[in-house]
């Protein structure tokens, strides 16, 4: 199949970027998006011109580093898929793509496809933990979990941190990522000694990283590969709330 | 006060902000709602009830004074609704600097994307409808103390009328979205409520808006004269 693309290139974080047309011939449509981006880039490297830059890993759906705006869909318009899942059967011969970097001012671009999501690491460092004792592992088993609250954190842990319910939602808002992780650690025994300043912790470094707030729109869930609900949310307000009544600092 | 002032230094507590303010509001035009029903049953009996707003809690408070406390409560929320409202658009207005050249929504509902201009709308309804039916100043036929007749006479001027019912409908989307919304940002939803509270948002939208609406459609169908 053919397609043309539409990719947002831009040399580094200060320089001034702009969308560039590619044509991309003869792809089969079992070719991954990325794959389909590596062909792409041979033939760049060939001409001798500067390939396009996009972050990847695992290309297995689960480390969190893959991105991309395609066609103005976060991951691209398969649902519960990250972009390194998707594959050119999703689009039709003809097909004209845009892919674009995560835009928020929180996320900067570094160069083309690539942004820099460390405000989501510095976010995970303000609480999103829990600290353990060193030493030898205890039994696993000793400490009872209800089955409803280990599933539901399980649901909250699956999140990968890539960064699309930023990418996706009007405001630019990290609120569903940070729901996840707090609530993911909330819902366990473990994360009991910390709950309180944990919420009101990761709550100030989001805010504090310039994200915007939630306006209770939904573009996040949606496009979350990994499903996060917006339960999560609302369980973030609730443990902020709670937390900041209760705080005895 | 200073974990509630904690709170609002955040974004989810100026939400919180928004959604207790809004809960205040909520309970308002629902009341006033069905107050503007009394129109159905007589100009005697609507006239009474506005007097009796003035009347209540006599003799433990003197005449209007509850009516005033109610008025100051509301005022009050509707500037905090206000000024949390303007700071958080403001911090998402900076949250994008450079925006998508291609982007798609994939599920947002119009009434979610729109509560900022329908809010606008709503506080600029307000001042009209203030002007209109409470002082009397953008009516052209007022009476002191006979709702009925302000009512009638200023609703057979069609485009008053009009604006009514497009404020209504504004009103509408406007607690569509902010009914649910408000459960959302307490954190008393999860999805084994999610269905009534969306529910809840419906019904009480269709309920406040087609209500309301129904008093100026009487008057112009020459139900009510």
């Amino acid at each position: 199949m053919n397609v043309t693309l539409q990719v947002w290139r831009q040399k580094n974080a200060t320089a001034k970027g702009q969308m560039v047309k590619y044509e991309v011939k003869n792809i089969s449509p079992d070719t991954s998006f990325l794959e389909m981006l590596d062909i792409v880039n041979q033939e760049l490297i060939a001409r001798d011109e500067d390939p396009i830059a996009f972050d990847h890993d695992c290309r297995e759906g689960i480390c969190g580093m893959c991105s991309l705006m395609i066609n103005g869909m976060a991951h691209g318009p398969e649902h519960a898929t990250t972009t390194c899942q998707l594959h050119m059967r999703s689009f039709k011969d003809g097909d004209t793509i845009y892919v674009e970097p995560w835009r928020a001012r929180s996320f900067p671009v570094l160069k083309d496809l690539i942004v820099d999501r460390g405000a989501f690491d510095r976010i995970i460092a303000a609480g999103g933990y829990i600290s353990v004792s060193t030493g030898s592992a205890p039994e696993a088993n000793v400490i009872p979990v209800p089955k409803e609250n280990s599933d539901l954190a399980m649901d909250a842990a699956a999140c990968i941190a890539c960064g699309a319910c930023v990418a996706a939602c009007p405001n630019a808002s990290a609120m569903l990522f940070t729901a996840a992780k707090v609530s993911h650690l909330a819902l366990l025994p473990q994360g009991q000694p910390e709950r309180h300043k944990r919420v009101i912790d990761m709550v100030r470094q989001m805010d504090d990283e310039g994200f915007g707030h939630c306006t209770n729109i939904g573009e996040c869930s949606i496009a979350c590969p990994k499903e996060i609900s917006m339960d999560f949310i609302s369980m973030l307000n609730r443990e902020l709330i709670k937390a900041t009544a209760t705080n005895k600092e | 006060m200073a974990p509630a002032l904690a709170l609002y230094r955040s974004t989810i507590g100026k939400k919180v902000a928004m959604a207790l303010t809004g809960l205040i509001l909520v309970g308002f035009v629902v009341a006033h709602m069905l107050g503007n029903l009394k129109i159905f049953t007589g100009s005697q009996h609507l006239n009474e009830y506005g007097e009796f707003l003035r009347t209540v809690g006599e003799p433990l408070f003197p005449y209007s004074v509850l009516l005033w406390i109610a008025r100051i409560v509301l005022l009050g929320s509707v500037v905090v609704h206000i000024v949390a409202a303007t700071q958080l658009t403001m911090l998402d207005r900076a949250s994008r600097p450079e925006r998508y050249v291609f982007h798609k929504k994939q599920q947002a509902t119009y009434a979610s994307l729109t509560m900022r201009w329908g809010g606008l709308i709503i506080l600029l309804f307000v001042i009209y409808h203030i002007l209109h039916f409470t002082t009397g100043a953008a009516h052209g036929n007022f009476i002191e103390g006979d709702v009925y007749h302000n009512v009638v006479s200023g609703f057979q001027v069609w485009y008053v009328s009009v604006v009514y019912i497009a404020a209504m409908v504004a009103l509408g989307f406007h607690l569509y979205h902010g009914v649910w919304s408000m459960f959302q940002t307490l954190g008393l939803n999860s999805s084994k409520w999610n269905g009534l509270l969306r529910g809840l948002s419906v019904l009480t939208a269709l309920v406040v808006a087609g209500g309301n609406i129904l008093i100026p459609v009487a008057v112009l169908a020459g139900f009510l004269s």
